[in-house]
Formats: structure tokens, C-alpha cells, sequence
């Protein structure tokens, strides 16, 4: 009998071993995240006359697992501001309620949420670059949608190192390699953005995300479409691939250099 | 351990708390807190001016984030647009370390100007940036820094620093990326390296060309052969030319396209 009473009720060490404690380390360094868990994949946005288009699919990943098939990563601040979050989802959900928390604080104010896009992009990328100083980084790669200032159509994107870039099409993860070109051979980044129109951009957008789950392994035919102009968002969260053909990988023979 | 009166001490029993203070085995951090955003900046002064300027291509690895990322910066301004500044920086390396290490100098400079009622003289600033790289030593800004003025004479002052805020000034620098490719180029055409005066002596004991300061349009069209040749030969530059030319009369900015591919 032992008279201790945190040893009550618990299973007895002669009969199951001594407790793991190492699953509640309390020692040693403190842990940060060094590699994500589950993660979203790519987010794809484009410019255009009037507005901004941002895209992302419905799945979360485990690794090579197809997790959780409907989560909304597009998530919107205030009335006219996107963001796209791929990454870590966890930290995703952290991030939004930091915005979410910065929106209703802004709104208790007398003119009520005056942010923009653009503040929201330079608030974020800071956020981003603060935590990777501490070596703790938030691991996600966002697209920010929405307007500027001046009121011009604003697309930026910002990762977990800080680092910020703006372009009239952008994509994070894998949409870079597979989006971005087809991006910008449908919209020459030297064309004014009055050519470029709504519905090209959103169609444009929609083929991006076809031609990602023809490719991206961690992708999904599920998706998330939000279009952002001056008369506020259209986000429709429970979107479906459209005229998929799969026939070319019937010619597809090892790694595509084999045609036997 | 010992047993007092068969009861084990605490040491050896405990094993029933969640408390139990455990050192887990030391884990290596994966995470790596830099990246290179590739491009190229360069500097070169004259008599009365002193010229900035660097490509705007931004780059991951192969791929291009954006053809449009300007790397030199006007410091001290009025307001966000940088009207008014006197001062210039460039940055080169890793992009958001770049851009705080701007936005810091810039606050610095303004904040100086508010509290003695007078613009900051490049010589001060200079050895003010130096000083904010160092306070980094350990945790450096990995960028390479060039600050151009005007000194106290008129003349162009240019200073290039390393990371952790080692500086000289100097007439001419090249940085980031293509610096290798760049600099060997100014060396010949704005020191004069290696280049002799004709029929000055016998054989090849000729007397070395004496270097002097160049006109302003000499200088221009030199950045941009500098930047054109250095598109053709690396992949991190490219897309287009950011040029700001520093006078008595204020800042000019140019851009020239340069090559895309």
C-alpha cells in the first residue's frame, strides 16, 4: 500500500512500469515548432480591373494523409480585405483570431474598421518576422487581398521568414510552380490592369486550381473562391472542380521521359 | 538510493505525477531563419553626386516571387513616399531582414531630425548603421548595406557595410548576387585597375592611369552596362534597373527594363 494519494487511482508501477514522462517533458528546452503538422497547400490570387480574385482548396493535410476535406482557408478582416492562408493550420486558427480580435477592437472605434489590406499585409508580415526572430515561427505562407490606400487593387503575399513581395498574380507552395506560369502567360505582368477582367481572372483562377489537383498530391477538387471589389466580398466556400479530363494520364508512362 | 523502513523515497517512487519534471533528449532546431532573396545593388560616386542603384527582381530558390522589389531605399523622408530625404540605402541579401534594418534607420533618422531640428549628415549615419548591424552580432541581418549621400563638402559619399556592420567608405561597390561579376568590371572602368598610360615608359613599365571622378552621365550609362552584362551571366538578376541619383538639387529615380528570362 503506499500512502502518497498521487499515486491513488493511478496504474501501479510494479504491475504497467514506470510512467513515461517523457510524452510531459517539463525540462529542457522549450519546444517550438520546427516543421508543421497539418497543413493547407497552395493559395493562388490574381488582380484585376476593380478587384482582387483569391483561390485555396478545402483540404487540410496530415503529412501524405488527406486529414480533415473541409476547411475554409480563406478568411476575411473587415468588409473589404482577404487573406489565404496556407501552412500550418493550427497556426492558420491562431492568426485568425488575432484578426479577429484586431477587428472588433477596431470596430469599438469611432469610425469603425478603417484598416485596409494593406495595413492588414504590413501587420501580418511583421508578425511573421517577429516570431521568426524568437525562432518560434508561425509556419504559413498567406496571400493578402483587398485594397491599398489609395484604393488601387492590392495583392501581396508574406511567409514565416517576414519576407514580403507583391506582384498582379501570385501562388504559395506548389501553386508556385504550377499557378504562377499559367498566370502569367494569361496575364503578361506588363499589361495594364483595366484589360485584365473579372471574369477572365476568376476563370483563370479556377483552371489553376484544376491543373493543381491534377498535380499537387496534397490537393483537393473542393475549393474556396472569394472576390474582392469596392461593393465588398463574394466568398463561396463550398466550390467543386469543373470539367476535369483526365485523359492525358493514360499516356503518362513512369516519370514522362518513358514512352514504353 | 536507500529505503527508509521499507517506504521508498520520494526520488524512486514518484512516477505517479504529472508534475515529474523530465528532461527530454536535446532536439536540433530544423529551422533555419534566413533566405536569400538573390539581386544585385550597386554604388558609385562622382564630384557632386553620388548614385544607388539595383536590379527588382525578388527570387526563392528558381523561382521568381516578383519582377518588382526595389532594393534602394530613400531614408530620412518627410513621409512615406520619402519626399525630402538626403540620404540613400541599399540592401541586398535577405529581403525582411533588409526591410527592418530600412525601416530602423529611417525612424533613426527621422527621429534625429525632430529632436536637433537639423538633417542628419551621412557621416552620422553611416556610423549609425554600423551601429545597429553590430547590435546584432550574434543574431546578424544577413544583408549587405550600401548608404549613399552627399557630404559636408558636396562631394558623393558612398559607404558599403557587411552584416555585422563593418564599413569603409568608398568610391564604388557592388553587391548582393552579381557582386563578383560587377565589381572586377568597376575596378577597370572606375579606378582604373590595370589600365596604363601609352607610350609613358619603356616596355611594360608604364605609369598606371590615374583614377578621377567621373561625369554623371558617364556613371549612369556605366550602371547600367554593369547590370546589363550581370543579367546575361546570373539568374538571381534581372527584370528590371532601380537607379537613384543623389545631386545638390534632390534624388532622381530612373528604371530601366532589363531582361526578363
Amino acid at each position: 500500500m503506499n500512502h502518497f494519494p498521487e499515486a491513488w487511482g493511478r496504474p501501479r508501477n510494479d504491475v504497467y512500469g514506470a510512467y513515461d514522462h517523457s510524452y510531459l517533458q517539463t525540462l529542457g528546452p522549450k519546444a517550438h515548432t520546427s516543421s508543421p503538422a497539418v497543413t493547407g497547400t497552395s493559395v493562388v490570387g490574381v488582380k484585376f480591373n476593380g478587384g482582387v480574385a483569391l483561390a485555396t482548396d478545402n483540404l487540410a493535410s496530415y503529412g501524405s494523409l488527406a486529414r480533415f476535406s473541409d476547411v475554409k482557408r480563406l478568411r476575411s478582416f473587415g468588409d473589404k480585405a482577404m487573406v489565404g492562408f496556407g501552412g500550418d493550420v493550427s497556426d492558420m486558427q491562431y492568426l485568425d483570431r488575432l484578426l479577429e480580435s484586431m477587428d472588433i477592437k477596431e470596430n469599438y472605434s469611432t469610425h469603425g474598421n478603417m484598416l485596409n489590406a494593406k495595413n492588414l499585409h504590413t501587420y501580418l508580415a511583421k508578425v511573421f518576422y517577429k516570431r521568426r526572430s524568437e525562432f518560434n515561427p508561425l509556419w504559413n505562407h498567406v496571400l493578402v487581398a483587398g485594397f491599398d490606400g489609395e484604393g488601387e487593387p492590392f495583392l501581396s503575399s508574406a511567409d514565416l521568414l517576414g519576407t514580403t513581395f507583391s506582384a498582379p498574380h501570385l501562388a504559395t507552395g506548389f501553386g508556385a510552380h504550377l499557378a504562377v506560369p499559367i498566370l502569367r502567360r494569361k496575364f503578361p505582368e506588363d499589361t495594364p490592369l483595366e484589360e485584365v477582367s473579372q471574369e477572365d481572372a476568376v476563370a483563370a483562377l479556377k483552371e489553376c486550381l484544376k491543373v493543381l489537383f491534377y498535380r499537387d498530391a496534397r490537393s483537393l477538387d473542393k475549393y474556396s473562391i472569394a472576390v474582392i471589389t469596392k461593393d465588398g466580398i463574394d466568398l463561396k466556400e463550398d466550390e467543386q472542380i469543373q470539367g476535369q479530363s483526365w485523359a492525358f494520364a493514360e499516356r503518362i508512362k513512369g516519370y514522362g521521359a518513358q514512352t514504353v | 538510493m536507500t529505503s527508509f523502513m521499507g517506504h521508498q523515497s520520494r526520488g524512486e517512487t514518484i512516477g505517479y505525477s504529472f508534475s515529474e519534471p523530465t528532461a527530454a533528449p536535446v532536439k536540433q532546431h530544423s529551422f533555419y531563419p534566413y533566405t536569400d532573396n538573390g539581386g544585385s545593388t550597386l554604388g558609385i560616386t562622382g564630384s557632386d553626386f553620388a548614385i544607388l542603384a539595383g536590379d527588382t527582381r525578388s527570387t526563392s530558390g528558381y523561382n521568381i516571387n516578383s519582377r518588382m522589389v526595389p532594393k534602394v531605399f530613400r531614408i530620412g523622408g518627410d513621409d512615406e513616399t520619402g519626399e525630402g530625404a538626403q540620404i540613400l540605402l541599399s540592401v541586398v541579401g535577405f529581403a525582411a531582414d533588409g526591410n527592418a534594418l530600412k525601416e530602423r534607420l529611417d525612424t533613426m533618422v527621422r527621429m534625429y531630425k525632430y529632436q536637433h531640428g537639423k538633417s542628419m549628415s551621412v557621416g552620422a549615419c553611416a556610423q549609425r548603421l554600423s551601429t545597429i548591424l553590430y547590435e546584432k552580432r550574434f543574431f546578424p541581418y544577413y544583408v549587405h548595406a550600401i548608404l549613399a549621400g552627399l557630404d559636408e563638402e558636396g562631394k558623393g559619399a558612398l559607404y558599403s557595410y557587411d552584416p555585422v556592420g563593418s564599413y569603409e567608405r568608398e568610391q564604388c561597390r557592388a553587391a548582393g548576387a552579381a557582386s563578383s561579376l560587377i565589381m572586377p568590371f568597376l575596378d577597370n572602368q572606375v579606378n582604373f585597375k590595370n589600365q596604363y598610360i601609352p607610350g609613358s615608359g619603356e616596355g611594360h613599365a608604364l605609369e598606371p592611369k590615374k583614377a578621377e571622378p567621373l561625369p554623371k552621365n558617364t556613371v549612369k550609362q556605366l550602371v547600367r552596362d554593369a547590370f546589363t552584362s550581370a543579367v546575361e551571366r546570373h539568374i538571381e538578376v534581372g527584370d528590371g534597373l532601380q537607379m537613384m541619383i543623389i545631386t545638390r538639387e534632390g534624388i532622381e529615380e530612373v528604371y530601366h527594363p532589363l531582361k526578363k528570362d
